[in-house]
């Protein structure tokens, strides 16, 4: 008996042990590539990451060949993409936010009722959704019957993307909240607006924010979708119904030119440093609103 | 089933008739019950849980009507109106209720705690008034030496009663006819919950209370009549003294007794 | 009455989301009609040839689904062992511990990288380093595609299933170590169990994400109109094509790919069908 029990033992310790190994080695491999990316946008953006970046729109092909065969640097930077990406996603803001926070306020009081379910069930499915179809969809929606690519056609497409994630979060936060809140409010009088203006909302204003900053910086780094609705413009362009530039469409853009690549990692290394920003302020928001 | 008066019906402010409550067709969490209320008095609505006193107690405020699966019948007539068939919003500003959870609005200072039962019906009050209203609410729950000093500051550190006395306070400024309270105390340590009793004492001065509570004790320590529920029905309704001395159902007696419950 | 007013606002603005996709879903089919009337549905969709040139316009959407299934699957299969690994690591190894928090905050990072940084990165370094490695000789491929994909999704494989792990009650495992096992054997035959259902259904949801993954996978794929024979091969998937195309594309061309488009959300939202239906199984056994 003393002598089978060991042997066993010891080769199930073993195993336990490679596992063990075998899982932490896995999980640093997973972690391995966000080192490598952010090391290759730093190192080979920090560069062309200067003031003009900022003030500057995209030099044309021309201009660029000739700045790169004189020896000197480009000319130009992504103003154009800044401020358009500024509007597409300031419109779409303004069309996903009200009507995402009024679908999850109806949801979070009507869970299990049969229309709630399906309303939910749809949402899910819209999320699910690739980028490149809901471009389609706006192309069809508005590009169409425009005539021609404008912002308002990528505020759209992003809209549409943004609506499940502001739902969901929105949802989730009103649930969270105890009910208490609400009855205590009724019970005061007021009316069922004023409770959910006045108490659930401001109550949940954390996870609620939370959420609106994650599905921003969501849509702030799609391309395809824009790809077929606003198309991109060389100069800065406010006008809701023109071609409009975005940073991600302008990093295909320069991917697509050999004269533009310099501009490259510059131009993902601003994306980067909003995205992760965005996202950096959204845990500090959700840690701090704790219901 | 049975009630006595002690005064004049003509006095009563609350009066329940017939009053029953559904949760499904066919079953009843409250059946029939029918009893007055009168001005300046603490009652107690007592019983083994389940009995039904607090679904009796939410009836009175129309908070049933949250839930649509939920039906009252009778009538329930506060200052000689059906409360059943008002405006619940209005009905709610005449029958305060404070619940069993001490909940302060989280993203409110103490000072618009108060106030929220103006802020929330739109009612538009000057700063004097203001001012008024949350300094005599505060005082009339005697926590107005231990917040004024920090009003601006959120609710959540204060001490659980503390909180309950905060929650009483927002539901007296808007001085309603009566006050229905939900087992205010059973959340809270023997400390605040003595401190709360003696408050009701004080305040059945001004208003009429109806306190849901599933400790006998504390319906023997403070009510002046007592109504007990047992399975939805209402077995026995009437002076406090003379139902604990003297019960005249045996119901009431083997709760009384600890038989059950 | 105010409320009544609010309380419509909401219901109308719930009933926009059923709107939404009856329009979305319309949008895509009548756009798609040209196609399959010219082809017929399966005829579309069994057909590996695409030509644009007017001469000889034909559309067919098979080379395409089979690029998406090849990328898609082998980008699943590569990510199964570190999104699994991360899984394990928050969820049972170092639960709760603060390293855990650093992982998922890592792993929430990647997710967070846009899909054209992704294939910029798969370009100009992991390319070169497949040439160089001999895996292929101009590098776009299936294969790279599908590793760059496979990074792409871990967080989404692994936050879900690191979540189920972590729920699963401490007295079920305390059974088990009572009886002697080991840590490996309790989440063999304890924890995985236990979690299979969300473990299961976050694959199916990073399926799903890679199906429809764009602007990474046409920058690596190579962009051929042909079923990939290999991994090394080159191909095209169903949203890479639609990339490609779409600019100047109209009449057919552009219905055929609108249908490709209807095709790839028929495939999601099944996808997400799916991934439902296993979670409420597998909790309910």
């Amino acid at each position: 008996m003393n002598q089978i029990t060991p042997i066993s033992f010891k080769s199930r310790k073993a195993k336990d042990k490679t596992m063990f190994f075998l899982v932490c080695l896995f999980s640093s491999l997973a972690m391995v590539p966000l080192f490598f990316i952010i090391w290759d946008v730093i190192s080979k953006g920090y560069k062309n990451f200067n003031l003009r970046l900022f003030t500057e729109v995209t030099p044309s092909s021309m201009d660029a060949l000739m700045a790169t065969m004189n020896g000197d640097p480009i000319p130009g930077g992504i103003l154009n993409g800044i401020t358009g990406s500024l509007l597409i996603v300031g419109l779409a803001i303004l069309f996903s936010i009200p009507l995402g926070l009024f679908i999850g306020i109806y949801l979070s009081d009507n869970r299990g009722k049969k229309f709630a379910r399906i309303v939910s069930y749809l949402t899910d499915l819209l999320q699910g959704m690739p980028s490149i179809v809901i471009g389609i969809i706006a192309y069809a929606w508005v590009v169409k019957p425009l005539g021609g690519y404008s912002a308002l056609a990528g505020s759209v497409a992003l809209s549409i993307m943004m609506l499940p994630m502001i739902v969901r979060s929105t949802e989730e936060t009103m649930k969270i909240l105890p009910n208490a809140y609400k009855e205590a409010g009724l019970a005061l009088g007021a009316s069922y607006t004023n409770v959910v203006f006045k108490i659930l909302l401001p109550s949940g204003f954390g996870g609620i924010f939370t959420g609106i900053l994650l599905a921003i910086s969501r849509v702030m780094g799609e391309t395809a979708p824009l790809m077929l609705t606003a198309l991109g413009a060389s100069v800065v362009n406010w006008k809701v119904m023109e071609p409009t530039s975005a940073i991600p469409l302008l990093i295909w853009d320069f991917y697509n030119d050999p004269n533009l690549v310099d501009l490259i990692w510059s131009s993902s290394l601003l994306l980067l440093i909003v995205i992760f920003l965005l996202n950096w302020i959204a845990k500090i928001v959700a840690r701090k609103w704790k219901v | 089933m049975e009630s006595i008066n002690t005064t004049n019906e003509k006095n009563a402010v609350l009066q329940l008739k017939d009053v029953s409550v559904s949760y499904s067709p066919g079953k009843y969490a409250v059946k029939q019950v029918s009893a007055d209320i009168f001005p300046h008095t603490i009652t107690a609505i007592m019983g083994p849980s389940g009995c039904g006193k607090s679904t009796l107690l939410r009836a009175i405020n129309r908070m049933h009507d949250l839930y649509a699966h939920i039906h009252t019948s009778g009538e329930i007539i506060l200052k000689g109106r059906n409360v059943l068939e008002m405006e619940p919003m209005v009905v709610r500003r005449m029958a305060g209720m404070v619940f069993q959870q001490p909940n302060p609005f989280p993203t409110m200072s103490i000072y618009d705690n108060v106030l929220a039962g103006y802020s929330l019906n739109g009612i538009r009050l000057n700063r004097k008034e203001k001012e008024e209203i949350v300094e005599q609410s505060l005082k009339s729950v005697s926590l107005w030496e231990e917040v004024k000093d920090v009003m601006n500051k959120r609710g959540s550190f204060l001490s659980g009663g503390q909180q309950q006395r905060l929650c009483i306070a927002r539901t007296l400024a808007l001085k309603p006819e009566v006050l229905l309270m939900d087992e205010p105390t059973s959340a809270l340590d023997p400390i605040s919950t003595n401190k709360i009793e003696e408050l009701l004492l004080e305040l059945k001065q001004q208003f009429t209370i109806i306190i849901v509570t599933h400790n006998m004790s504390q319906a023997a320590r403070i009510s002046d009549n007592s109504m007990f529920m047992y399975l939805g029905e209402l077995v026995e309704h009437g002076n406090t003294t003379q139902m604990f001395t003297k019960p005249r159902h045996k119901r009431t007696e083997e709760y009384l007794t600890g038989v059950f419950g | 009455m105010k409320d009544k007013i609010f309380r419509s606002l909401l219901f109308a603005a719930a009933l926009f989301i059923l709107l939404l996709s009856a329009a979305i879903v319309y949008a895509l089919v009548s756009r798609s009609g040209e196609t399959f009337q010219e082809y017929g549905f399966w005829g579309f969709v069994t057909n590996a040839e695409w030509d644009p040139r007017s001469a000889t316009e034909e559309y067919g959407a098979f080379s395409f689904i089979m690029g998406t299934l090849y990328t898609a699957f082998f980008s699943l299969l590569l990510c199964v062992p570190f999104s699994l690994a991360v899984a394990l690591f928050n969820g049972e190894y170092f639960k709760g511990k603060k390293i855990s928090g650093v992982v998922r905050s890592v792993v929430d990072l990647l997710a967070g990288i846009p899909s054209i940084v992704y294939g910029l990165w798969g370009f100009y370094t992991v390319r070169p380093l497949l040439i160089e490695l001999g895996v292929s000789a101009q590098g776009f491929s299936i294969f790279l595609s599908a590793l760059v994909l496979a990074i792409m999704i871990i967080p989404y494989a692994s936050s879900l299933s690191g979540e189920f792990l972590s729920m699963i009650p401490n007295n079920l495992k305390e059974g088990a170590y009572s009886l002697g096992a080991t840590r490996l054997e309790v989440v063999q035959h304890i924890s995985l169990p236990a979690a299979a259902s969300g473990i299961v259904a976050s694959y199916i949801l990073a399926l799903g994400r890679a199906l429809g993954e764009t602007m990474a996978v046409t920058m690596l794929i190579g962009n051929t109109n042909r079923i990939p024979g290999g991994l090394r091969d080159t191909g095209n998937t169903m949203a890479s094509v639609i990339a490609n195309q779409f600019g100047e594309a109209d009449g057919l061309k552009l219905s055929a790919l609108i249908a490709i488009g209807l095709l790839l959300f028929i495939i999601t939202a099944l996808i997400n069908l799916i991934a439902k239906l296993v979670m409420k199984k597998l909790s309910h056994a």
